[in-house]
C-alpha cells in the first residue's frame, strides 16, 4: 500500500469522508430539485414569494372564530383554519380522554360483562380506519338525523338535527370573562396550597385537609362562578323560525361529525394505554401499601396513579399528537381546518403550492415540536428517582 | 361434572353479589338495545336476493346492492374481461409469498430476494398492462384491490428506508444520525392527509419538465415516505433491544460494518421488531383510504363514491357496513398475528 493513501485507513478520516458524501448527495439533490422547480414554475407562469398572503381571499368558510370576513386577505385565513384544527383538536383531546379512562378502567373491572364490552369495543374500533369513521358519522348519522323542525333539544336550549348543532351564545362575554378569572385563581390557589401541603408533610408529617380544599377550590367555587356568570348574562336561545334555528351559534355538521369520530377512536387506543399503565404496577406495590395500613383510596392516589401515570404519559402525548395530525381528516368531508382551507381552497386560488404546503406543515411541526419539549420536561420531573 | 362448576362459575362471575347481578342485568338491557335492532336490520328482515332496489323490503339491509356492486367493491371500474389479471397477480403474490415462507431455511434468503426481484414488476406489469397486455389506465382501479396494492407497494419503499434510517439514527456518525433524525421527526409530525396533498402537488414539480407522474404513484410514493418514519422507530425498537455486546463481538471478528449490520445486527433486531412493524403496516392499511382526498378511489372511496347512483339512493349503511367489515377483518387478523409473534419471541427469549 502507498504511503500517501494510507490515511484512508484511519478509521476518522472514513467517517468523514462518508459524512461529507452524504452531505454532498443531499445538497445535490435539493440543487436538482429547486433547479427543476423554478424552471415547471416559470414554465406554468406561478409566482413565488410570500407576497399573495396579503391578496384579498375572496374564499367564504362556513365556521369563522376569529371575525374573518370574505374581504380579508388570505393570511387571515390562514389563522381561519389553524383556529378550527385547535379547536377540534382540543374539545376532542378532553372528550376522548374521559372516555378513554372510563373504557380503559371498564376493561379492568373484575365485573366480567363490563370488561368484555370494553374489550370488544376496542377490538372493533382499533381495527378500522378513521377516515370509515369521519364518513360514517358525517354521511351516516349526521345526515339522518331529523331536520331542524324535528329537532332533539337538549335541555330546550341547544338544538341536534341534520344541520348541525345550535347552541346558545351569550350576549355579552363580560361576566364570563370574570368568571373564568375566578376558576384560574381558584386552580392556582389549589396548586399553591398543595405545594405547601408537601412541604408541610415532609417536615412535620401532619396532613392538611387537601381533599375537601381540592372539591372546594376545584370544583364547587368554579362551578359557582359559571353558574352566577350564566345567570347574569343574557342568552341568545335559538329559536325556531321557518325551516331552521335564528339565533343562538351554529355548530356546523362538519364539526359534530369529525369531533364524534376523534373522540370514539382515540378513545379507544387512549383506553388501552390506560390499561396497560394501571396493569403495569406489580400488584406487590398494591399489597405492601394494604400491609402498610394505607386505605383502598389512598392506595390507589398514592401509589398506583403515580406510578401508572409514569407509564402512560410518553405514549398518551404521542395520541394527543395523533388527535391534532388526524383533526385533518375533516378536509375529507370539508370541515374548514388548516389542510382544507388553507392547503385546499388557498391554494386553488393563489397555485403557490410550495409556499402554502411549507406554511401548513410548520402549524403542525411547530406544536408537535412544543407538545414534545413540555412532555420532555414533564417527563424528566417525574421520573424515577434511582440513586 | 365439570359442566357444573363451570356454570357456577358464571353464575359467580356475573350474579356473585347483588350489585355484580344488578350490573349484569343493566349491561345485557344495554347489549340488547343495541344487538336487537342490529340483528334484525342485517339478518332477519333484510333482502339477500334479487337484481333492484325494488326487491328490498323496507326496514331491512339490502345486501342485494351488495351484490350487484360486489365486481366494484373489489376491483373499482377495472374492465371486467380483464380482472383475471388482477387475480392472477394476487395468487402470484400470494404463493411467492407462502413459498418463502415454506422454504427450507437455507433456501429462504435466495428465494426471497428472487421474489422481491421479480413480483413487483411483474405485478405492475399485469395490472397496468403493456407488452401485448391491454394496458389499463391507474384512474380504472378501485376496490379492494387498489387497497391491497397501495399497502404492499408503498411498504415496499417504507420498510428497506424505514431500516436505512433506523441504522442510521443508532449510527456513531453524527451528520448521519443528524440527517436520520430530521427524517424520521419531520415525516412523523406532519398529518399523512396533508403528505398525500404534498406528494400530488410537488413531485411532478420538483422532477425535470416532461416527467410526467402517474397520480397513483405520487400518492404511494407519499404513503412510503410517512410509513418509513413510522417504520423506523419500529426497527429502532429491536435495535436498541440488543445487547451492545453482539456490534462488539462482530467487529472484533473482523466483520465491517455492513457484514455485522447484515449478517449479526438486522437478522436479530428484525425480528424483535417484526410485531411492531406489522402493526405500522396495519395503520398503513388504515391510512390507504386517504387517497380519498386525491380522488383515487380505494374500497372505502369505492362505497362512499357507490352512494351517489340514483338506482340505489339511501344504501349508506350497507355500504359501511361492507367495506368497514372487510377492513376490520384485515386489521384483526394482522393485529391477532403481531401479538402471536410477540408471545411468541417472548417465550423465545426466556
Amino acid at each position: 500500500m502507498n504511503k500517501a493513501l494510507s490515511f484512508i485507513n484511519d478509521k476518522r478520516v472514513r467517517d468523514w469522508i462518508y459524512q461529507i458524501a452524504a452531505v454532498a448527495f443531499l445538497v445535490g439533490l435539493t440543487i436538482f430539485f429547486v433547479r427543476n422547480a423554478s424552471e415547471n414554475m416559470v414554465k406554468a407562469g406561478i409566482a413565488s414569494g410570500f407576497g399573495f398572503l396579503w391578496r384579498t381571499s375572496g374564499i367564504e368558510v362556513p365556521f369563522v372564530l376569529t371575525g374573518y370576513t370574505q374581504s380579508d386577505n388570505i393570511f387571515s385565513l390562514f389563522w381561519v383554519g389553524v383556529a378550527n384544527t385547535m379547536l377540534v383538536t382540543v374539545i376532542g383531546i378532553v372528550l376522548a380522554t374521559l372516555l378513554g379512562f372510563v373504557i380503559g378502567i371498564a376493561r379492568l373491572s373484575s365485573h366480567w360483562l363490563t370488561s368484555a364490552i370494553a374489550g370488544a369495543y376496542i377490538e372493533f374500533v382499533r381495527n378500522i380506519p378513521l377516515l370509515f369513521f369521519v364518513l360514517f358519522w358525517y354521511f351516516g348519522v349526521i345526515a339522518a338525523l331529523p331536520a331542524p323542525r324535528q329537532s332533539i333539544g337538549l335541555f330546550g336550549v341547544a338544538f341536534l338535527n341534520n344541520r348541525g348543532l345550535t347552541i346558545p351564545l351569550p350576549d355579552s362575554v363580560d361576566n364570563l370573562r370574570w368568571a373564568a378569572l375566578i376558576v384560574l385563581a381558584s386552580w392556582v390557589a389549589y396548586g399553591l396550597i398543595s405545594v405547601w401541603a408537601r412541604r408541610r408533610k415532609e417536615r412535620t408529617g401532619q396532613d392538611a385537609p387537601l381533599l375537601a380544599i381540592g372539591i372546594g377550590l376545584i370544583l364547587v367555587i368554579p362551578a359557582l362562578a359559571i353558574a352566577w356568570a350564566s345567570l347574569a348574562t343574557r342568552w341568545d336561545v335559538p329559536v325556531l323560525r321557518g325551516f331552521n334555528y335564528r339565533g343562538g351559534f351554529a355548530v356546523i355538521p362538519e364539526f359534530v361529525a369529525l369531533l364524534a369520530a376523534l373522540v370514539t377512536y382515540t378513545a379507544g387506543f387512549i383506553a388501552e394505554i390506560v390499561r396497560g399503565g394501571i396493569e403495569s404496577v406489580p400488584k406487590g406495590q398494591t399489597e405492601a401499601a394494604g400491609a402498610l395500613g394505607l386505605r383502598p383510596g389512598r392506595i390507589l392516589s398514592l401509589v398506583v396513579i403515580p406510578q401508572a401515570l409514569r407509564v402512560m404519559m410518553p405514549p398518551l402525548t404521542n395520541q394527543y399528537l395523533n388527535v391534532l395530525k388526524n383533526s385533518s381528516f375533516g378536509a375529507a368531508i370539508a370541515y374548514p381546518d388548516v389542510v382544507s382551507l388553507f392547503m385546499g381552497s388557498a391554494l386553488n386560488n393563489t397555485g403557490q403550492a410550495i409556499e402554502i404546503i411549507a406554511m401548513t406543515l410548520a402549524v403542525y411541526l411547530v406544536i408537535g415540536l412544543a407538545v414534545s419539549g413540555l412532555m420532555n420536561w414533564y417527563n424528566a420531573r417525574i421520573a424515577l428517582v434511582t440513586r | 361434572m365439570n359442566r357444573v362448576s363451570s356454570l357456577s362459575l358464571w353464575r359467580e362471575r356475573l350474579f356473585g353479589t347483588p350489585f355484580t347481578g344488578f350490573l349484569t342485568l343493566v349491561m345485557a338491557f344495554g347489549i340488547a338495545w343495541v344487538a336487537v335492532p342490529l340483528i334484525r336490520w342485517s339478518l332477519i328482515d333484510a333482502t339477500w336476493a334479487g337484481t333492484t332496489r325494488a326487491d328490498c323490503a323496507p326496514g331491512g339491509a339490502c345486501w342485494v346492492f351488495i351484490r350487484a356492486r360486489f365486481g366494484q367493491f373489489m376491483y373499482g371500474l377495472y374492465p371486467v374481461d380483464q380482472r383475471w389479471r388482477v387475480d392472477l397477480a394476487g395468487i402470484l403474490f400470494l404463493l411467492g409469498t407462502l413459498s418463502v415462507v415454506f422454504a427450507p431455511q437455507r433456501l429462504r434468503l435466495r428465494l426471497g430476494v428472487a421474489m422481491l426481484v421479480l413480483l413487483p414488476p411483474l405485478g405492475i406489469w399485469l395490472l397496468s398492462g403493456g407488452l401485448s397486455l391491454r394496458y389499463i389506465e391507474t384512474r380504472e382501479w378501485g376496490g379492494l384491490m387498489l387497497t391491497l396494492f397501495i399497502s404492499i407497494y408503498a411498504s415496499l419503499i417504507a420498510i428497506p428506508l424505514g431500516i436505512l434510517f433506523a441504522l442510521g439514527r443508532q449510527s456513531e456518525l453524527r451528520v448521519i444520525r443528524l440527517i436520520s433524525v430530521v427524517f424520521i421527526e419531520f415525516w412523523r409530525g406532519v398529518p399523512i392527509i396533508a403528505v398525500i396533498f404534498l406528494a400530488s402537488l410537488l413531485l411532478p414539480l420538483i422532477l425535470p419538465g416532461g416527467i410526467g407522474i402517474d397520480r397513483l404513484a405520487r400518492a404511494v410514493i407519499g404513503l412510503g415516505f410517512v410509513i418509513a418514519a413510522y417504520m423506523a422507530e419500529a426497527v429502532r425498537g429491536g435495535l436498541q433491544a440488543l445487547p451492545k455486546g453482539q456490534r462488539e463481538a462482530a467487529t472484533a471478528l473482523g466483520l465491517t460494518y455492513w457484514k455485522a449490520t447484515g449478517l449479526i445486527i438486522l437478522p436479530q433486531a428484525l425480528r424483535i421488531s417484526l410485531p411492531a412493524m406489522t402493526n405500522e403496516f396495519i395503520a398503513l392499511i388504515k391510512n390507504t383510504t386517504l387517497v380519498l382526498v386525491v380522488s383515487i378511489l380505494d374500497l372505502l372511496g369505492i362505497a362512499q363514491a357507490s352512494l351517489a347512483d340514483p338506482n340505489w339512493v339511501g344504501m349508506n349503511m350497507e355500504a359501511y357496513a361492507f367495506s368497514g367489515a372487510i377492513y376490520w377483518l384485515i386489521c384483526f387478523a394482522l393485529s391477532r398475528w403481531s401479538r402471536h409473534l410477540e408471545t411468541l419471541g417472548r417465550r423465545q427469549n426466556h
